[in-house]
């Protein structure tokens, strides 16, 4: 395997992604991302200089809305999902230190 | 004929004509699911409650004249990524088990405002992230044709459902093949529209730039009917295309006549099965007699398409899957210590293996250091793919292959080894990359008696032409059938045991 | 002798749009709701929801950048910004890093030390993230997303300033220029400006660029001069132990005076930037441009000349009226409505400005229409009041803008000058204040003010004080 992932790697990409892996999750992990890594590798072969990233697939372009209010208090619904809620609002572990 | 084999369009002409009430037909796919989904694991969720309600509401604005398109009254799945007004909504994930959200997908507004009847939502790999439907965080979908094999992936559920008549028609996802495989390996047709052709407002993201939602019916005529029913514009889409030819029934004509039809060598190289690629020849050979130009050509970059598109919507899904972190819906984790831990836990208890395995790589590539490397240099790849298939089908009217290069394997089988599943993805992604139409439709079975798939693809907005075309071979192939009743009789107590050891060792996965 | 040093500073400048809805979907902008009265499954990240963008939004930004020199990006794509926090409901921002609407532009500052070029490194668009409140009595977090989707822009300077001085300067300047596109209020206090300050010190003469640090939450004008000169040393004491500056985020607390660090191992910084696939990308025709820039309003320096040359009044007048896009709005429509440019700039000189300060206001927060000031400058120049009264009335129209002449008529204002009446004032006046008359008519001159002040307040203000003065004389 040419791409050799460290453990470090591991432990960083499971903070960017807040994923939590067991010791034998984060073997396989590695081994996975390795492997997976490797052969995307085969991408290099092309030549793509001078070659635009293409992020959209179609000359869609423009869309907008206009500036105008079109939502009502919607409150009820969005609250109706939450695993905790008060007082109209989103509970979530406290975020100040 | 019983009325679960069907097709939509012979329904719904029994409706009109009071053959069949839409109560009548409700209550035989509820049947249906009674008797056969213990085994096959169609549906995540089936509320028959409200089935019958619609059933009732549906009647009487069918009899009211309200209704009177070809889908009205007929019973319909939808899977379990497009989001159902008051109707749980999971991606077969556990993380969403308890999301009831409280708008309809525009694609699902769409069928309702033709009539349609949701019967329920139907299984799928989690997060549409597999090509077995075995990530599903609620058990495997079974393939009617051999409850031993998987129906494929991801919108396995509703492949297996219309397979097994367990609905008549159903809709689901494609991102990289996850229409067109399971409708291949479950011997229905399934098409794939052109990027934008379909909201995608309401389908829970997998890889935004590549998904599409699209029909999986029994036959081609009901894939144009279901096509016609939910394409539309959608100003809460901005990737929606405004289209004015979107009567995709109006294509059902029996002529290939002229037709110029490219069949890339590099689809029929080595990973090949011999018998699918004896079956997607002879199909040719048919559309040829039929009087289209059929001649081989080299398509070229055909082994670069994976790995591009795995970067690519492994990028897209980490962030898309982002959104779920315990806060505002969904599941949170039980046990924790402070915001960054309730995030971790939860997302590590609430995603499976595979969505874990995407999510992670996704991450890497965009990660600093290394977006250049993969993420920048797949878009570049995706870029020469769009071209090497605009430039094939500026001489070719359709490209025609392969859809997988195998039927169905067996449960259980796939998920050890990643790439090797990955790379049954060869003939399907492209499609996604490039936006793509393309339409998957069964042309025979190999020794096993499972179904092959023949696939299609045509230029941006041409799906008219592929449903013309697929049309066409249709009527010179002559009846598929159902599984049931034609050959192996999945339903058998030997089978059936034999389908529950397979899918306790899925499930052990 | 000890070194010397220099500060660099830049300034990344968020401002909030003063669009009616959201960047995203139609969810009003407006303040004040209760919480999550102002959302949709849109700006709370429901899954399978998508985002359009709002057309004022992209207008806005591209005025803002013409307005500072910029040039606008004709080709525009936003790009997700990927971090975890229960502010930000996708857990992803959408902005723009890699094709900004609008590079390269400059604003021209001017402070004791004379005139200076500050550069704009790029304006962004972005959406604002919702609120978090502290719930001690759950010890939890509780999210409000009233404010999420709030369109702002990221105003991002060259690290061309030196001194809080010059900070200051170019924050008015941007504040100037936005609030006279109407783009935004740009109220420090409130939000809708905030300033992040990256600064880092070298010393002098050196080529190369120290260390930086980002300060965040920064409210005022003070705040932010506190905070530049704490970091400022903080830094310097840091090189002179021997120590390293380290590049990261610092929160100022102006209670304390002190920033501290923002740092947290969870805190990755790699924010995996990419081209959101939900979003078209943004082309700006020559036309559409054209049409932005006909569009663009007069600005300060131009309206300042005009003022002097149109309406003649002083210097001073000008350089405050034209400190407020609103005030200057007000002065010009009241000249329009009633022709008197001196008398309103007076009544915006003299008594708005001391109702202001007496009320610790911003000339924004005028509430009285133009409408209702020009009636009150006719109803003083028809003699209809006299100037007490119309103070009192004035009082009462700035605070709930009321109409004056319907005030005057209803609280019977009007001065009397019905010499009938006043003459039997006068007389009793004269009556009950022999020695005053007597002052008076010994040539004390000045005695004639006391008995003008006894009749007034006889008439409960309402005379007309020429004609009292008049009548006085003539009866003594």
């Amino acid at each position: 395997m040419a791409n050799k992932i460290s453990d470090e790697t591991i432990e960083y990409v499971g903070i960017l992604a807040k994923l939590e892996l067991s010791g034998e999750e984060k073997e396989a992990a590695k081994a996975d991302m390795g492997r997976m890594l490797d052969y995307i590798d085969k991408l290099g072969e092309l030549d793509t200089d001078g070659v635009e990233p293409m992020s959209h697939v179609f000359a869609v372009q423009n869309v907008f809305r206009e500036d105008v209010v079109t939502n009502g208090d919607m409150r009820a619904d969005i609250l109706k999902n939450a695993p905790g809620e008060k007082d109209g609002m989103f509970m979530a572990p406290r975020t100040f230190e | 004929m019983e009325l679960w084999k069907m097709t939509a369009l012979e329904l719904s002409g029994r409706i009109r004509a009071k053959e069949v009430s839409v109560a009548e037909a409700a209550q035989a796919m509820l049947d249906r699911i009674e008797e056969k989904d213990g085994l096959y694991h169609c549906y995540v969720t089936v509320d028959k409650e409200s089935v019958r309600k619609q059933a009732e509401e549906i009647q009487k604005r069918i009899d009211s004249g309200e209704f009177a398109g070809v889908l009205a009254g007929v019973p319909v799945a939808v899977k379990d990524n497009m989001c159902t007004e008051g109707v749980l909504t999971t991606c077969s994930s556990k993380i969403l088990g308890n999301f009831v959200p409280v708008y309809s997908a525009e694609a699902v507004r769409n069928l309702e405002r033709a009539g349609a009847l949701v019967l329920g939502k139907t299984n799928m790999d989690e997060f549409a992230m597999g090509s077995t439907t075995e990530t599903s965080a609620y058990g495997v979908t079974r393939n009617p044709w051999d409850t031993g094999r998987v129906p494929g992936g991801s919108s396995g559920g509703s492949a297996a459902a219309v397979a097994a008549g367990e609905c008549f028609a159903a809709l689901g996802s494609d991102t990289g093949g996850s229409i067109r495989q399971p409708a291949a390996f479950c011997g229905v047709v399934g098409m794939k529209p052109t990027y934008g052709t379909v909201s995608r407002y309401g389908l829970i993201a997998y890889g935004s730039s590549l998904d599409q939602i699209g029909p999986i019916c029994k036959d081609v005529s009901d894939c144009a009917a279901l096509l016609e029913a939910i394409a539309s514009y959608d100003a809460k889409d901005s990737t929606s295309v405004r289209r004015q030819d979107t009567d995709f029934t109006s294509a059902l004509k029996e002529d290939v006549r002229g037709m110029k039809i490219g069949v890339p060598r590099d689809y029929f190289g080595g990973g090949l099965d011999g018998e699918v690629k004896e079956a997607v020849q002879k199909a040719a050979g048919l559309l040829r007699e039929r009087g289209a130009a059929v001649e081989e050509f080299d398509l070229s970059l055909v082994e670069y398409a994976i790995p591009a598109y795995y970067t690519i919507a492994a990028a897209e899904a980490s962030s898309n899957l982002e959104r779920f972190d315990g806060i505002k819906y969904g599941f949170r984790a039980e046990n924790y210590t402070g915001l960054h831990d309730m995030y971790k836990k939860s997302r590590s208890e609430g995603f499976g293996a595979e969505v874990k395995r995407r999510i992670m790589l996704g991450s890497f590539v965009l990660s600093s250091g290394y977006y250049d490397a993969y993420y920048l240099k797949a878009l570049k790849v995706k870029a020469l793919i769009k071209k090497a298939f605009d430039e094939a089908l500026s001489k070719y009217d359709i490209i025609l292959g392969p859809v997988a290069p195998s039927t169905a394997p067996e449960l259980g089988g796939s998920l050890a080894d990643p790439i090797k599943m990955y790379l049954g993805d060869i003939y399907t992604v492209s499609v996604n990359l490039a936006g793509l139409p393309a339409i998957s439709l069964p042309c025979g079975k190999d020794s096993g008696g499972m179904p092959i798939g023949l696939q299609l693809i045509g230029g941006c907005f041409k799906e008219k032409v592929l449903l013309q075309a697929a049309y066409t071979y249709e009527k010179a192939r002559g009846e598929f059938g159902l599984p049931e009743g034609s050959g192996k009789d999945a339903g058998s107590i030997a089978d059936r045991e034999e389908a529950e050891e397979a899918g306790r060792y899925g499930e052990a996965i | 002798m000890a070194k010397q040093y220099e500060t660099v500073i830049g300034l990344e400048v968020h401002v909030e749009l003063a669009t009616k809805t959201k960047i995203f979907c139609g969810c009003s902008t407006a303040f004040g709701g209760a919480p999550n009265t102002h959302t949709c499954p849109v700006c709370t990240g429901m899954p399978g929801t998508l985002p359009v963008l709002n057309k004022k939004v992209l207008e806005y930004a591209v005025a803002v950048g013409l307005a500072t020199n910029c040039t606008v990006t004709r080709y525009g794509k936003f790009d997700r910004k990927n971090y975890f926090y229960p502010d930000n409901p996708q857990n992803y921002q959408i902005s723009q890093l890699y094709l900004p609407i609008c590079r390269d532009g400059s604003v021209e500052i001017e402070t004791e030390a004379g005139k200076k070029q500050v550069g704009i490194h790029e304006i962004h668009m972005e959406e604002d993230a919702g609120k978090l409140i502290h719930d001690e009595w759950e010890d939890c977090s509780l999210v409000d997303y009233n404010r999420s989707g709030v369109p702002l822009i990221e105003i991002v300077s060259e690290p061309d300033m030196r001194n809080a001085e010059e900070v200051i300067a170019y924050l008015e300047k941007l504040r100037m220029l936005i609030q006279y596109l109407g783009a935004s209020d740009c109220k420090l206090q409130e939000g809708s400006m905030r300033a992040d300050v990256n600064l880092s010190v070298r010393e002098a003469g050196a080529a190369e660029f120290g260390t930086r640090t980002e300060m965040k939450n920064l409210n005022s004008f003070r705040a932010i001069a506190r905070a530049i000169e704490g970091e400022r040393e903080r830094q310097i004491e840091l090189i002179e132990s021997g120590q390293k500056v380290v590049q990261e985020t610092r929160r100022w607390d102006d209670g304390k005076g002190e920033s501290y660090a923002m740092r947290s191992k969870e805190d990755a910084q790699d924010y995996r930037y990419f081209p959101d696939p939900d979003l078209a990308p943004i082309v700006i025709s020559d036309e559409w441009l054209a049409e932005i820039k006909a569009a663009q309003p007069e600005f300060r320096t131009e309206k300042m000349a005009r003022y002097k040359k149109e309406y003649g009044i002083p210097d001073y007048d000008i350089e405050i009226i034209t400190g407020s896009k609103h005030m200057a709005d007000l002065f010009e429509e009241t000249v329009r409505l009633c022709g008197e440019p001196k008398k309103v700039s007076n009544w915006l000189m003299v008594e708005t400005l001391r109702l202001l300060k007496e009320r610790g206001m911003d000339p924004e927060d005028i509430c009285f229409s133009p409408e209702n000031l020009a009636k009150l400058i006719r109803l003083v120049d028809g003699k209809s009041i006299n100037g007490t009264v119309a103070k009192e009335v004035f009082e009462i129209m700035f605070e709930k803008d009321i109409d004056p002449e319907k005030y005057v008529e209803e609280k019977g204002l009007e001065t009397v000058s019905d010499e009938g009446a006043l003459r039997r004032a006068v007389e009793e006046v004269i009556a009950a204040n022999p020695k005053s008359v007597e002052d008076y008519r010994n040539g004390k001159g000045k005695a004639i003010g006391f008995l003008v002040g006894q009749t007034m307040k006889a008439m409960k203000g309402k005379a007309d004080p020429g004609m009292v003065n008049r009548l006085l004389k003539e009866m003594l």
